[in-house]
């Protein structure tokens, strides 16, 4: 959440409610359960971490609004969530290639095609212990279903770069 | 040493408004020994140049050399000799002879290249151990299950100790299990040095090669190493939770 909500601000600054809404907007039904007290839970640990700043702008018969900008922090930190190949949720990896299309920080179809070299090496190493592995094993049980995981994984990564391909 | 070696290579189909640019200048170099994955979206190529690579089909352009010798410009009678004795085919549909014999259909190539019954014989038995099908060798393909059978075809393509074994979607037509025997066997001709060039579109199948190339509209657009892959299986940890 931290890393989306970071990247989200290297487009442009922005208030939470607008944050929230682009969050909601990329997410679609998935980001129904999403509500405004957490995006600003998270802005809030992000100023203290000297990762993003808040400036009050003032409104005309309203109370003060806070707009959010990155740091050099905060940008370095972004640079750094793009080039991580970590895999974890699908809903993650999808608004790292939202955020990074919209703010122009990277091409999604590089960051697509980083993650599924990655994939295809794990699924290799893997693939190695698979055929080592005598059947019907507790651990070929096991490889089983990481063999099945990845290999999806790997075949949304292709509709990933089939979408961002149109796209760009 | 490139065993495989093509160079601008080029297939096209139709002219004009209907022209096909099937393959489109494809440079690719297989390393004796190695095994290589080319994977893409349906219609992106593939069994297109796997033809072309074989012999199978003409070129319309560029250049072609199986160990170091020209096949672009091969007569029909010396291709055809060739296609017997130095290049294997493995094919998704298995394409045994319904009629014959396991070790009968491993034989009769090696019969079609001149060889005495004897020796065909002896080759077919051994090679039918090769892939652990020894006690098979009486079945019809009608009595194998699938996986059994994509391994007579192995044997089969393996009968005139080609260059390089080409196989096309090998795995296609095999659930999970009889997909990891084929692999196994694959694995074991890969540690005795046999060159391997698959296209297949199951990343599972692809991940045991050394090289995965992609390839899309006709061209090879990129590559992945996998040669010594990644960080063992420690790897694993990253994928829970
Ligand atoms: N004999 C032919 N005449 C005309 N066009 C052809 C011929 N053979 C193939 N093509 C065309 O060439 C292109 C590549 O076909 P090819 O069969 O090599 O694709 P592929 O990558 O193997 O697809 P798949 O994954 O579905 O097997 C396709 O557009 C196909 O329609
Ligand atoms: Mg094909």
């Amino acid at each position: 959440m931290q890393d989306v909500v970071l990247a989200l601000l290297a487009k442009e600054p922005s208030h939470g409610y607008e944050l929230r809404a682009r969050l909601q907007e990329a997410l679609g039904p998935m980001g129904d359960a999403l509500n405004a007290g957490q995006v600003y839970v998270t802005l809030t640990r992000l100023e203290k971490a000297g990762l993003v700043t808040a400036e009050h702008v003032g409104q005309a018969h309203r109370p003060d609004r806070k707009v959010y900008a990155l740091t050099a922090d905060g940008r370095r930190r972004v640079d750094a969530w793009l080039a991580d190949l970590t895999w974890g949720k699908p809903s993650e990896f999808h608004l790292k290639l939202v955020a990074a299309a919209a703010a122009r920080l990277a091409d999604p179809v590089d960051l697509v095609e980083a993650q599924r070299r990655e994939l295809l090496r794990r699924l290799a190493d893997v693939q190695r212990a698979a055929l080592i592995e005598p059947d019907g094993s507790a651990a070929a049980l096991l490889i089983e279903g990481i063999t099945l995981r990845l290999e999806a994984d790997l075949r949304w990564l292709d509709a990933c770069a089939r979408h961002w391909d149109r796209k760009g | 040493m490139a065993i495989l070696r093509a160079c601008g290579l080029r297939k096209e189909y139709g002219r004009g408004t209907g022209l096909v640019r099937a393959v489109d200048h494809v440079d690719l170099d297989v390393e004796a020994g190695e095994t290589v994955a080319i994977v893409g979206p349906s219609g992106c190529g593939k069994s297109t140049l796997l033809h072309l690579l074989g012999g199978l089909e003409r070129p319309t352009g560029g250049e072609l050399r199986l160990a170091d010798r020209r096949i672009d410009r091969m007569s029909e009678t010396e291709l055809a000799r060739l296609r017997r004795q130095a290049i294997g085919f493995v094919f998704q549909a298995f394409q045994l002879v319904d009629e014959l014999t396991a070790l009968e259909n491993v034989e009769l190539p090696a019969l079609l290249a001149g060889a005495g019954p004897r020796v065909a014989r002896r080759r077919a038995v051994e090679l039918l151990e090769r892939v652990g099908l020894a006690d098979r060798a009486a079945h019809l393909p009608a009595a194998l299950s699938g996986g059994q059978r994509q391994r007579v075809a192995v044997a089969r393509a393996l009968v005139g100790r080609p260059y390089v074994v080409l196989a096309d979607e090998p795995t296609g037509n095999l659930d999970s299990a009889a997909t990891t025997e084929v692999l196994r066997l694959f694995a074991a001709l890969r540690a005795d040095g046999q060159t391997l060039l698959l296209v297949t579109h199951e990343s599972r199948v692809a991940a045991t090669a050394d090289r995965v190339i992609t390839m899309r509209d006709g061209a090879l657009v990129g590559q992945t190493n996998l040669a010594g892959a990644g960080g063992g299986l420690g790897a694993f940890a990253g994928l829970e939770g």
